[in-house]
């Protein structure tokens, strides 16, 4: 088997493409490797689906500003408040 | 003058140590906990932003808001611990555990997928998954289970779309050892994923 017959069944390497695909460009040359594995390969289609997927409910789940329902207890808020206070009061 | 009420918005901007608390806590305990994802040390992490900022207040030059400035500092602290968390020897173990679990997903010879690790299809609708609370429990415990520098690296590139460039230079990586995180990490996720919920 020639390395480029290699990568058509290689599904490791596939999905590795497939992750790096979503944040950077691929070369031509892993287009063509990645679109040839995935005409042949359900199975990799199937990952990449998913892949997309998990992706959009981490970006629901955790998004960069956070949950809006989460809180601080307010015990521990007002404890740090006089710890506040008291170290603007050393200067 | 038409322009005296907007002119130099800078100057408006000073520090409030007596509204931090009421005004930011909140927002940077939520900051850090999806980054974190552990309540107690994410509570340390507010306190020492605060504390820090207080430290450094003279350096506030008003050209970020109060809010941005905070944050900023939360921010690096979050880098510091991920570098800490991943640094040492139990956490390559941890890498190394989940490498091994990893090599069964694919024939050594081919890379194919073997039989049993293949990706099966989600049985519940995606709609219906991001509503339901025992599948964000389920999410939430398998971010958990990645090992630290995975999930920092994860985190950074998924939640801050954060430049590839500047994860490597902040958590010391090559390029090539980025990728490699990037996807085994999201091997790991998955098939978690399907073995709790799915």
């Amino acid at each position: 088997m020639n390395t480029f017959t290699k990568i058509i069944y290689n599904c490791r390497k596939a999905t590795f493409l497939i992750e790096k695909k979503q944040f950077s460009p691929l070369s031509t040359r892993e287009k063509l490797e990645l679109n040839l594995h995935l005409a042949g390969c359900s199975v990799c289609r199937l990952f990449q689906q998913q892949s997309l997927l998990i992706n959009q409910w981490i970006k629901k789940r955790f998004p960069s500003q956070g949950n809006a329902e989460v809180y601080l207890d307010e015990n521990f808020k007002e404890k740090l408040q006089q710890r506040i206070n008291q170290e603007m009061n050393k200067n | 003058m038409q322009s005296d009420k907007t002119a130099n918005p800078a100057s408006t901007r000073s520090l409030n140590p007596n509204q931090w608390v009421i005004n930011y806590a909140d927002y940077l305990y939520r900051y850090a906990i999806v980054r974190i994802n552990q309540e107690e040390q994410c509570r340390d992490l507010v306190q020492e932003t605060f504390l820090a900022a207080l430290e450094k207040a003279d350096q506030f030059e008003g050209r970020s808001t109060e809010k941005t400035w905070l944050t900023a500092i939360l921010r690096n602290k979050i880098i510091d611990l991920y570098r800490k968390k991943s640094s040492g020897l139990a956490p390559k173990d941890e890498v190394r555990h989940h490498e091994v679990l990893q090599e069964d997903f694919f024939d050594a010879e081919n890379g194919h997928w073997n039989v049993e690790h293949q990706p099966k299809a989600f049985a519940a609708q995606p709609d219906e998954v991001i509503q339901n609370r025992e599948f964000n429990h389920i999410l939430q415990m398998c971010m958990k289970k990645l090992p630290a520098l995975w999930f920092a690296v994860f985190s950074m590139k998924h939640m801050d779309e954060e430049q590839t460039e500047v994860i490597c230079t902040e958590l010391k990586l090559s390029h090539s050892n980025f990728w490699v995180i990037i996807h085994r990490a999201k091997l790991s996720l998955r098939a978690c994923l399907e073995k709790n919920w799915i």
